[in-house]
This record gives structure tokens, sequence and C-alpha cells, in this order.
């Protein structure tokens, strides 16, 4: 589904990506794991787009997207939900929903307004607010749900359940497995490692910008020596 | 002043108001939502109106002439945002100014190669050019206030694209976050793109519909430009329901002004603005 080799990106002169391959094949979820600044939201910037990789290239279902605008390579089938949630100051709960929404590349419309209402109840009941007025858990509920109203075949969480409370945060894993029973493929970024590796199907470890471990998620979630090596648990 | 003749004040500001929306929307548009400071946008009133006093020439009509100056305004618009302006978003503001302002002496300079310098007049369409008596010696031009009506009907369309429609809401939110617009599979470069066009277009119509009140001239879309900033910044900078309010601010201010304090005319806008600003530093709406 998604395809990245040799992805090399720089800040400035900083080099944070050092020839990383990376993949996600219909249906997988993919738990992207790493310490602190060790390069995980640069890699998934770097297959958007949002961030142009100096060398390597990008291929989403085969097709070679590398260069591409943001918007054209998410409008392959791919949907985002940023570290830090991406809210729009002025626009409501409803307006974030409503303009995001759009058939997948299949033309399918699974994800519809009512059915993220029906996902995320405490919405609904908020629909009027202004997007930046809600509580942490609501906007990541929110930011989750205008990314399904895109009916994605690949969705990407970026530190989705970050600074919420215990029970929110139950919440939103519940939700993330609920979305992966779908078969809809993702690759998730969170600092829970042990609850991701649980139900992910690979996980994929990053030391300064380097894929150090690439492998079934059940098989990491044994090794613990790697584990507290590269990711420090 | 009796009543009759504060009543016509009264209208002549609010039309002078309206049209000034129709410019200034733009402008606040692009400048919130693109970052982009964009000196040329009195450049396409100026456009339109030439146009409009051309083709009207051309084709005998000047409801015609409106109507096709329209979509050219818009093309151009959106060929300079394709062509030029696009380079600038990720640039600071003092190469949009200098390219915006080259905009300007480029267009001063087309007008005068393809029209003269010449002062004309247009007069208004046959079944709009007739006066409402008011009194025995005071009547009220019905093409001012057709022209009120059209601007009126225009920002309640504006209104109800921006806060209603699904392309109103990507506008908005590219306010906000672009980069998050993007992000979820939107054009932003296109959206942006028809942005500018909206907007060019809005400015040329204005331009257009204001030739029967006011001379086509060289230089007339820099004093509105000027006046449509003023607009802007009382209003606050991207907010169209900030820009209505300030265009009518300004539009009264600047018709009762010349009325009653006619020394200190061209002092009124700015002694609004400083109040307003004095008051809410960041506009009325920001
Ligand atoms: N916009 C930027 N400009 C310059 N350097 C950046 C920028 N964004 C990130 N970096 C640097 O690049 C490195 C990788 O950052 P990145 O955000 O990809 O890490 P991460 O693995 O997502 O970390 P975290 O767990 O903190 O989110 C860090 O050293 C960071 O300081
Ligand atoms: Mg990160």
């Amino acid at each position: 589904m998604l395809n990245a080799t040799g992805i090399h990106t720089y800040y400035g002169n900083a080099q944070v990506l050092h020839g990383i391959d990376f993949h996600v094949a219909e249906g997988e979820t993919v738990a992207l794991m790493g310490r602190n600044g060790m390069g995980k939201s640069t890699l998934l910037k770097s297959m958007l787009g949002i961030v142009a990789p100096r060398r390597g290239k990008v291929r989403v279902n085969g097709v070679d997207v590398t260069g591409h605008e943001t918007s054209s390579i998410i409008r392959r089938g791919l949907s985002y939900v940023p570290e830090g949630r991406g809210m729009f100051h002025n626009l409501s709960v409803r307006e974030h929903l409503l303009m995001a929404a759009r058939p997948g590349i299949d033309g399918r419309r699974d994800w519809t307004f009512d059915r993220v209402l029906e996902t995320f109840p405490r919405l609904a009941e908020r629909l009027d607010n202004l997007g930046t007025h809600l509580s942490g858990g609501e906007q990541q509920m929110l930011s989750i749900g205008r990314a399904l109203m895109t009916n994605p075949r690949l969705l990407i969480l970026d530190e989705a359940t970050e600074g919420l409370a215990p029970l929110i945060r139950r919440d939103i894993w519940h939700t993330i497995r609920a979305i992966k029973a779908t078969g809809i493929a993702s690759i998730i970024v969170d600092k829970n490692v042990n609850v991701l590796l649980d139900f992910a199907d690979r996980g994929v470890i990053l030391v300064k910008g380097e894929v150090v471990c690439d492998g079934p998620a059940k098989a990491i979630k044994q090794d613990k020596s790697t584990l507290s090596t590269h990711i420090g648990i | 002043m009796d009543i009759w003749m504060a009543l016509i004040q009264m209208l002549n500001g609010i039309q002078y108001g309206l049209l000034l929306f129709l410019v200034a929307s733009g402008l606040t548009l692009i400048f919130g939502i693109m970052g982009i400071i964009n000196l040329a946008h009195g450049a396409f009133y100026m456009l339109g109106a030439y146009l409009a006093w051309w083709l009207a020439g051309i084709t005998g009509s000047l409801g015609a002439a409106v109507l096709l100056s329209l979509p050219l305004a818009a093309g151009i618009g959106y060929a300079i945002e394709v062509l030029l302006v696009r380079a600038l978003y990720k640039r600071d503001h003092l190469d949009q100014v200098l390219l915006t302002y080259g905009l300007i002496l480029i267009f001063n300079e087309a007008q005068r190669v393809f029209w003269g310098n010449d002062v004309h007049g247009v007069a208004a369409p046959a079944m709009l050019d007739w006066s409402i008596k008011l009194t025995d010696t005071l009547s009220y031009p019905v093409y001012r206030l057709a022209l009120s009506g059209v601007c009126g009907v225009l920002a309640v369309a504006m209104y109800l694209v921006i806060s209603k429609t699904r392309f109103g809401m990507w506008v908005r939110a590219g306010a906000s976050n672009r980069d998050m617009v993007a992000a979820l599979g939107i054009d932003v470069k296109l959206l942006f793109g028809l942005v500018f066009a909206v907007g060019a277009a809005l400015a040329g119509l204005a331009g257009a519909i204001s030739t029967p009140i006011s001379s086509v001239a060289p230089g007339m879309g820099d004093n509105v430009l000027i006046l449509c900033f003023v607009v802007v910044v009382i209003g606050g900078v991207g907010s169209v329901k900030g820009a209505f309010l300030g265009a009518m601010l300004i539009g009264l201010a600047d018709t009762f002004g010349k009325v009653f304090v006619p020394d200190f005319a061209s002092f009124t806008v700015y002694g609004v603005m400083a109040a307003v600003l004095l008051w809410k530093p960041k506009g009325l709406f920001s």
C-alpha cells in the first residue's frame, strides 16, 4: 500500500533520516517506535510530502509519488492525524467533519458523518463548539473522526494518545482497534509501546534516523533486550 | 442639514461602504488566508473600470460590459496568482510588497499603453438612469440604489458561501492552518488560486459598476487600495465580517466627513481607524 525506500531527510544542514526503508501492506497495522527525536514524525512527514526528503522514493499502491504535493499523495487513500491534532480555531466540530468528507479511492463511503458520531458519541454533544474549545481527548477524537471522514485505506496516527487521561486513552485505543478490525491499514506512533504491540501486526524501531528493528509485533514484544536498549522500557 | 440631506448622505455613505467592501473583502481574504500583502489589489479595481468603459464602448451596453469584464478580471487574477504570487507564499512580506508593487507599475503602464491617460465617464444604463424625487429640489439617482442593491446581494452571497458551504469551510480552515488542509487531501494551491481570482473579480466588478458614478481615470486604483487597507486593518486581517463593518464605517465616515468637516475630510477615515485601533488594537474581529 505504502512503500518508501532510501529516505534521507534534512532540516537545513542537519540530517535527520539516514536512508530509511519502510512499508505498510494493505490492511496491516504497523507500530512505529523510537525514543524522542529519533525521526518518527519526520519519517511520516517525508512520506506524505510535508517535508521534502533529499533522497529516496515513495510509492503508494505502486505509483511513484516522490516529490508530489501532500494533498495529491493523501488523496490516494491516505489519512493523517498529526501530532498536536491540527484543529482549526475557526471551525465548529460539525464543520471539521463535513469539510473532510470524501468517498474512498474505491468509491465507498463506509465512514459518514453519522457513523463518526456513533463512534465518538462525545462529539455529537459538542457539534456547534469550536474545535479548539474541546478538551484534549475530544480534540483527539475529532482529529481521528475527521481523518475517517476521508474513507482512507491507510490511517496514519502520530501520538494519538499523548497527554490524555487514562480513561480517555483507553477509549481511543478501543476505537483504534475497532478501526483496524474494519480492514483499514494503519501506521501508529505512540509512547504506549506495550498496548500498541498487543494488537499491531508489525513493529519498526527507529534510532537516530535509522531502522534498527523491523519484525512481527509479537516477537518484538517478547524481545525485552531490544525494547530496553532502543526504547527504554 | 435637513432630514432629506441627511438621508441622501446616509445612502451615499452606505453605497460607498458597500463598494469598498467588494474590494476589501478580497484583500482581507488574500492577506488573512494566503498571507500575501497584495498591493496590486487596487489595480484590479482600475482594470474593472477600464474594461467596463472600453467594452461598453464596443458593445453599447454597460450591463454586457460588466458581465464580460468579470471573467476577464478573474482570469487575469488567476494567471497572476499561478505565474507570480504562488512563488511568494513562503517568502517574507518585503518580497511580496516588491512584487505586487511592481505589478501596480505594470498595470498602470498597460493602462496608459492600451487606453491612454484621458479621463472617461460612462453613462448609467437607460433603465437605471433616472432619479427618485425626494423634495422640490432634492432627488436620488436610482443607479446608486441599484449599485447598493447589487453589492448588498453579493455581500450576503459571500457570507453564505463562506459560512455554509464546504468551499467556505476550506477557505476558513486554510486561514487557520493551511498545512492541515493540505494534509486532508484538499488542493490548497487550487483553493488559493480560486480565492485570488474571486478577489480580483470582486475588485474588478466594483470598479466596473462604479463607472457611472465616478470617473475612469489613471491612478484610480491607488486611492481605493489605501482605503481598503484601512478597512482591512479596522476589521481585523482575514475577517470578512470585519471587512464589512470596517467598510461601512469608512464609507460613512468619509461621506459625512466631507459634509461636516470638509477641511479635514481626508483625515476622517484615519481618525476612525486610530479610534478603532486604540479600542481594539488587532481590529474588530481578529
Ligand atoms: N522543523 C524542524 N526543524 C529542525 N529540526 C527539526 C524539525 N522537526 C524536527 N526536528 C529535529 O529532527 C529530529 C527528529 O524529530 P522528529 O519530530 O521526527 O522526532 P520524533 O521521533 O517524532 O520525536 P517525538 O517522539 O519527540 O515526537 C529531532 O532532533 C528534532 O529536533
Ligand atoms: Mg514526533
